[in-house]
């Protein structure tokens, strides 16, 4: 009944508002006011108002929710790379926020002031070379420093660094959650072979390689040392997922039958975060960034950024590969043994 | 139609009387408005169609953009209308949030925006501001048609099957998309969606091919590429750009419907899904994404150039002034074409890409900006003392100037290799190509419906709604995805079911029931345009033969509808489109059909 009434009120509505239409559009052909022009003087001017009604509360509203949201952006970086980032992002976006106001402005401006009116004549001005050279060259040498600036960070980002002075450790990505992976000991992760995966080696590692013993394997959270470079090497089981680890401006997809690797050196404890945000509960996060279905949306890991020491201890109480898997054995055994 | 139009016979009457003019021979109902070969019927069909694909399209935004707002709330609505199995209690159900994201992609890309902006006005404008009398093949174009139409129906069938439409986003990435235990939408959802972006494809192609061949071959006396108008242009380019692009699409999906049924390995590789390991190896996922994105680049450029050259050509109109620097308008279309074949690698910096590599798709990218920013800079000289009508049209042309400068600054940070490591696929994405391609392209589409109304119906819209048509869509797409660069720049990826498992998002809540009541309130608004639309086309003022005073050769074509589009001789051509207010005239246009006064110079 609801419905039928609310299908009964739009449909006399646009009846109504048809009426009103030709009603209107008569009086105007009787008031004998029906312009040559096909826009009227009344409407060019109520539009031209409009433009800088627009043009102003626009910018109020990006003032606003640049004030009322400035809080929620991710806070300061918290690696070494991240810094030379955001500052790279910072000057960037002073350039584009001048070409965006700057345009928008004379845009909005310009459509206020020359709004058709009695009188007013367009200006024949039809091409300039020397102002269509200004604003070819003017662009092309800010992209030039943009360019410059931004492949010089990415160079310094992506070029490789020496395993043996990193913490060398893998992320293994499946629907929908994270096992980390350490390279224990000898500081060397042991190799993988999809064809492995059994419940109790889920990362498919490959028992008969000895690097691979002495493995470290973590699930729920995992620690990083502060000030120290992280290699990390990442795999899928299924499909694409994406590490991104917003905090320290780290992100990096995991491919099904590739291994891929990212490398940064975090700055700032966990702690210390929780001092600087002023937030008692902060944690650093790791989210997964390419859909990877249902899930995708609560793909997630706790990161921890430990001082040098905070951190051996940590992953001193981890199990190794070699013990985890025995344990998992022993338990198995003894399950078909009570059978 | 001319009068004896309403003769009895009709059949007999068109071949008994072969003395009457080919113009004017009777059609039946089936030849005239469903299988169609005349160009200007065949853009109605396209326009229709979009009209119908977008409204469908923006009904399932809004029904996600509920979720985000007022996350696991009960809305009857979601459950009218998908069902209790997708909205069980009213709640959105996690899969269907991603089909109803990737369909809306979808359709907003490829039938709004492609074929519906494309297939409406290139069919419109190229045979009527060239000066021909159809498309090189009127039964090519018709055929071109017919597949987008199928190829909707199929789209829009799949949101119906049990399992789900095609769920892994509008870019497909295998193997989400290739393996049904990873997602319920890549069974039988996928299955129909490659089926039905094959035939899109091929309808796009012929498309294509006939307006390139048309624009090559048709053109009347006199017109030559210099004095092509800026809409032909961009249409001419963009319909290479298709035809290079698009069968690269087509090679991308026929590989993985191999991978999908036959057990190929082209994206496969090391898989273990559902307690198996597959077989395949030696595949690349990433192979795919170098396919896709061959094709994708070039595909934001198709959807944007023709909104690009319909707003060239309407705000010259609409200001009385030729539009500034007309040669570096058609050399930036051509820079901006060529260019976006070489940059596709932008989207993929993070896939473990070779990071030279990735310094090179840097550079080619910045490169594109550099036409684009001529282009912004031509039209806001174009407006400068010009005498601006302010018309529907003319306003939605303002607007897309307004968010292709705004959409485009934040394609400069994308574009740097440096500082996408942070912000690809969160939301400062959705924000760049939503402001830039999404919205731009929307009102290049409106801003050309709205000036070109009277040439396909011989009626007036409504100027008063078309403003508060406009005025509340340019809000609302500010309202929407101008605050979207925040929740990006807090760290929240895109395609997010629920912000709620993290407390780095906890405080967005507030600025996600903004967007949403931005997102309705802009919904509601076109309710206004489709009104304006309908009503227009039956009951609208009775347009002159050129109402809006332009120069190009459509509004020197008689308004009826008449195959051949001119009734004798097709007009000969003397000058460039742009001739408005220029000195030591009268008028302040001078058609293309008028020859030079003596002594007169070509611009
Ligand atoms: C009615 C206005 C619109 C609203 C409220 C809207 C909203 C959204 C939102 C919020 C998303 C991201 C969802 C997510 O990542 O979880 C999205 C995705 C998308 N939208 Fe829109 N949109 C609108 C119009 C358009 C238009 C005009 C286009 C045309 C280009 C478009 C193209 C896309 C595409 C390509 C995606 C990505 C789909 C994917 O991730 O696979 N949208 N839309
Ligand atoms: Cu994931
Ligand atoms: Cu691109």
């Amino acid at each position: 009944m609801i419905s039928l009434l609310t299908y009964a009120a739009i449909i006399l509505g646009i009846v109504a508002i048809a009426r009103l239409l030709k009603v209107y559009e008569l009086s105007a052909t009787l008031k004998g006011n029906e312009q040559e022009d096909a826009v009227s003087y009344s409407d060019n001017k109520f539009n031209a108002r409009l433009m800088m009604v627009f043009l102003f509360a626009f910018f109020a509203f990006c003032i606003y929710l640049v004030i009322s949201y400035k809080d929620n952006l991710l806070p300061e970086a918290a690696s070494e790379h991240g810094v030379e980032i955001d500052s790279l992002f910072n000057f960037n976006l002073l350039i584009i926020g001048i070409v965006f106001i700057a345009v928008n402005i004379l845009l909005f401006y310009f459509a206020y002031k020359y709004y058709s009116r009695k009188g007013l004549k367009a200006t024949y001005f039809a091409h300039s070379t020397k102002l269509e050279m200004i604003w070819t060259v003017v662009p092309a040498v800010f992209l030039a420093v943009i360019i410059i600036y931004g492949l010089a960070v990415w160079n310094k980002i992506t070029s490789p660094i020496d395993s043996n002075k990193a913490v060398v450790m893998e992320l293994f990505a499946e629907q929908f959650k994270w096992t980390a992976r350490y390279g224990g000991a000898d500081n060397v992760l042991g190799e993988t072979n999809y064809k492995l995966t059994a419940d109790m080696n889920p990362l498919a590692i490959d028992t008969t390689d000895k690097n691979a013993w002495d493995d470290k394997i973590s699930n729920g959270e995992f620690h990083i040392p502060v000030n120290k470079v992280v290699l990390m090497y990442f795999r899928s089981k299924d499909v694409l997922h994406s590490a991104y680890m917003p905090h320290f401006r780290a992100q990096m997809n995991c491919v099904p039958g590739m291994r891929t690797e990212f490398h940064f050196t975090p700055t700032i404890t966990t702690a210390e975060m929780k001092v600087k945000t002023n937030n008692p509960e902060f944690e650093y996060v790791l989210l997964c960034n390419k859909i990877c279905g249902a899930t995708h949306w609560n793909m997630q890991m706790k990161i921890v950024v430990d001082t040098e020491d905070d951190y051996k201890k940590w992953l001193a109480e981890q199990k190794t590969f070699k013990e985890k898997s025995m344990a998992q054995t022993a338990i198995e055994n003894k399950v078909a043994i009570n059978h | 139609m001319s009068s004896h139009s309403n003769t009895v016979d009709h059949a007999t009457h068109a071949h008994d009387n072969h003395d009457h003019s080919h113009d004017h021979h009777e059609q039946s109902f089936w030849s005239k408005y469903i299988f169609s070969t005349d160009h200007k019927m065949i853009s109605k069909q396209f326009l229709i169609t979009a009209i119908f694909m977008g409204v469908v399209a923006m009904m399932l935004s809004i029904f996600f953009r509920l979720q985000l707002a007022w996350p696991g709330q009960s809305f009857s609505i979601l459950e009218y209308f998908l069902g209790k199995k997708w909205a069980p209690n009213g709640v959105l159900d996690s899969n269907m949030y991603l089909a109803l994201v990737t369909i809306h992609g979808t359709i907003m890309v490829f039938f709004v925006l492609t074929g519906g902006l494309s297939g409406t006005f290139s069919n419109l404008l190229i045979p009527l501001q060239i000066g021909a009398r159809d498309m090189a093949s009127g039964f090519l174009n018709m055929l071109s048609f017919w597949f987008f139409a199928v190829s909707s129906l199929i789209m829009f069938y799949s949101m119906f099957i049990e399992t789900g439409p095609a769920s892994a986003g509008w870019t497909i990435y295998p193997p989400l998309s290739a393996l049904q235990e990873a997602i319920p939408g890549s069974g039988l959802g996928m299955t129909l969606w490659l089926v039905s972006m094959t035939l899109f494809v091929a309808g796009s192609l012929l498309g294509s091919i006939n307006y390139i061949v048309t624009v090559l071959n048709l053109r009347t006396k006199g017109m030559t590429m210099t004095r092509l108008p800026l809409t032909i242009w961009a249409f001419f380019v963009t319909a290479i750009l298709g035809v290079l692009s698009f069968p690269v699409l087509f090679a991308a999906v026929l590989l993985l419907i191999f991978d999908r049924s036959f057990g190929t390995s082209f994206y496969l590789s090391d898989i273990f899904i559902s307690g198996q390991a597959m077989e395949q190896t030696g595949g690349s996922p990433v192979l795919f994404q170098h396919l896709f994105w061959f094709l994708g680049h070039p595909e934001v450029y198709i959807v944007l150039l023709p909104a690009l050259g319909i707003t060239s050509e309407v705000i010259s109109t609409m200001s009385r002034k030729p539009i500034f620097g007309y040669r570096a308008m058609i050399g930036s279309i051509l820079a901006i074409g060529f260019l976006s074949f070489i940059v596709w690698g932008h989207h993929m910096f993070i896939t473990g890409m070779n990071p030279f590599l990735g310094s090179v798709f840097v550079f080619t990218t910045l490169l594109i900006a550099i036409p684009s920013a001529v282009k912004a800079f031509n039209y806001v000289t174009t407006l400068w003392k010009g005498n601006l009508k302010l018309s529907p049209a003319m306003l939605f042309a303002i607007g897309l100037v307004s968010t292709f400068v705004t959409g485009g600054v934040t394609g400069i940070i994308l574009a740097d290799s440096a500082l996408d490591i942070n912000v690809h696929d969160t939301y400062f994405v959705v924000a760049h190509f939503h402001i830039v391609m999404g919205a731009s392209a929307i009102f290049g589409m409106f801003c050309g419906v709205y000036h070109w109304f009277p040439r396909m119906f011989g009626r007036m819209m409504n100027n008063k709604l078309g403003y508060a048509h406009f005025w509340i869509t340019f809000i609302a797409v500010y309202g929407v995805f101008f605050p979207m660069h925040f929740i990006g720049l807090t760290g929240v990826p895109r395609r997010y079911y629920s912000n709620e498992a993290f407390a780095l998002f906890e405080n967005l809540q507030s600025i996600n029931i903004l967007i949403t009541v931005f997102a309705i309130i802009g919904a509601l608004a076109q309710g206004l345009f489709i009104f304006n639309f309908f009503y227009s086309m039956y009951r609208g003022k009775k347009s002159l033969q050129n109402p809006w005073e332009s120069n190009t050769l459509e509004w020197t074509a008689p308004v009826e509808h008449l195959h051949g589009n001119w009734p004798g001789e097709l007009p000969t051509v003397y000058r460039w489109p742009y001739d408005y207010s220029k000195p030591g005239k009268d008028v302040d246009f001078v058609p293309q059909t008028v020859p030079l006064s003596p002594g007169e110079e070509e611009h």
